[in-house]
């Protein structure tokens, strides 16, 4: 017994950093498990705090850009009211939907903490549960999408980038009805992969590629990008598509939040399919 | 007070530089690297481990920073030894009074490990290693500059 004790208070730093290095090690690994990430984000009251106040200043710094994008924006929907809804235009279907069944709850928020650099990267907004929001609801801007609302606090809410190696999301070509999975390969903020479309797609440089149906998340049809580049894959089944993004993912302030209604219902529907 | 400071500037200024569109300098580990030799070393990766597990906090990295901050503290002794050598024998080294080329190659040392350790677990992956070593490259670089550069400057500062 005498000897253990010894051993302990002789070893007494290698045994603390082997503990400490060992928790950290644990919080990463979990960090990698989508929905289970608790502990450490940024979307608690300490960190959503100052993110918000230090945001407050530098917001001004680019109010001319966003002033731009908003004009732009309102351009967009001016065009659209005034040629009489046509429904293949970019985001007419986002207002569509809203006005024809309420099937989607749109709230607006901004962006107080932007990551691009990482290889897992995650924004902060400044809403949270006391506006209604919970996880896994779709978050987006005018041009295109954004990501994916995974943990909330009371005031803020943190959001999975599309740039995260994390991140999936269902997604199709805009002119046919292909489906496929979009993920990152945590190379460039600009591009993002589309993977498992089916080699009989009629796949084009310049094609546009939208959401897809096939998620209770995001509404069918809002814009992602277009196609850069495309190699079938070493199977010679599915091609692998490089998607440019609308979105200037380094540049962002204002998004909307999209909440679909019907999401529970979707869900608890497919999952007693599953069983 | 400069553990707060260091935490604040990386969280609200160095992980938004984001220089040639993903590098990004981690000047937050002067903390460890300028913390009084003599000390106590259990207090002090304790204190290692708080620096990173806060920046890991600000930055929605898990337990990525912590990680690196707890082994660089750790391994801190054995490369004051190789990088000082004899003056670090006498237990009361000031970091404003040593040669400036033993200094540089001291905070190049702790800051390629802390960066290897830190790239590697946040990619996760074994099949990206060159992604690893060329983010690691790229951010030493821009790191062992902003920290001679701070160090200069604040411990001008304090004589």
């Amino acid at each position: 017994m005498q000897q253990i004790i010894n051993f302990v208070i002789r070893n007494k730093t290698f045994l603390l950093f082997l503990l400490l290095f060992s928790v950290s090690i644990a919080l990463t690994i979990q960090s990698h498990s989508y929905h289970r990430s608790k502990f450490i984000n940024s979307a608690n009251f300490f960190t959503g705090g100052i993110y918000e106040s230090a945001n407050n200043v530098t917001s001004y710094f680019d109010l001319k850009t966003q002033n731009e994008i908003l004009v732009e924006e309102n351009k967009t929907l001016r065009a659209q009211l005034l040629n009489g809804l046509d429904s293949t235009e970019t985001l007419s279907s986002i207002i569509d939907s809203t006005t024809y069944n309420g099937r989607y709850k749109i709230e607006s928020a901004k962006i107080i903490n932007n990551n691009y650099s990482a290889t897992k990267n995650y924004l902060t907004i400044n809403k949270g549960e006391k506006n209604g929001l919970k996880e896994d609801i779709a978050v987006i801007t005018s041009k295109g999408i954004v990501g994916i609302i995974d943990n909330t606090s009371n005031g803020y809410a943190r959001v999975l980038s599309i740039l995260n190696t994390k991140s999936r999301i269902n997604a199709q070509l805009k002119s046919s009805n292909h489906i496929g999975s979009l993920i990152w390969n945590g190379k460039s903020s600009e591009i993002v992969q589309l993977t498992d479309i089916s080699k009989f797609a009629p796949v084009k440089q310049g094609d546009t590629i939208v959401t897809g149906g096939q998620s209770s998340i995001f509404p069918q049809g809002i814009p992602i990008g277009i196609v850069d580049n495309f190699v079938l894959d070493i199977g010679g089944d599915t091609y692998t598509v490089d998607v440019k993004l609308f979105n200037d993912m380094t540049n962002l302030s204002h998004v909307y939040i999209i909440e679909n209604l019907d999401a529970r219902e979707i869900q608890q529907l497919e999952s007693l399919i599953d069983e | 007070m400069r553990f707060v400071v260091l935490i604040l500037a990386q969280a609200l200024i160095f992980n938004h530089i984001n220089f040639m569109g993903s590098v990004n300098p981690y000047p937050y580990i002067l903390f460890i690297v300028l913390f009084p030799a003599n000390n106590n070393r259990t207090l002090f990766i304790f204190l290692s481990f708080m620096l990173g597990l806060f920046v890991d906090l600000f930055s929605d990295s898990g337990g990525v920073h912590a990680a690196a901050c707890v082994t660089i503290a750790f391994a801190r002794p054995p490369i004051l030894k190789f990088a000082f050598g004899m003056i670090y024998e006498h237990q009361n080294i000031k970091f404003n009074n040593t040669e400036f080329g033993n200094r540089v190659i001291y905070f190049l040392i702790i800051i390629i490990i802390h960066h290897l350790i830190l790239f590697s677990l946040e990619v996760f992956n074994m099949s990206n290693i060159l992604l690893v070593l060329k983010k690691t490259l790229f951010s030493s670089i821009f790191t062992l500059i902003l920290c001679i550069l701070i160090s200069v400057l604040f411990s001008n500062k304090q004589r």
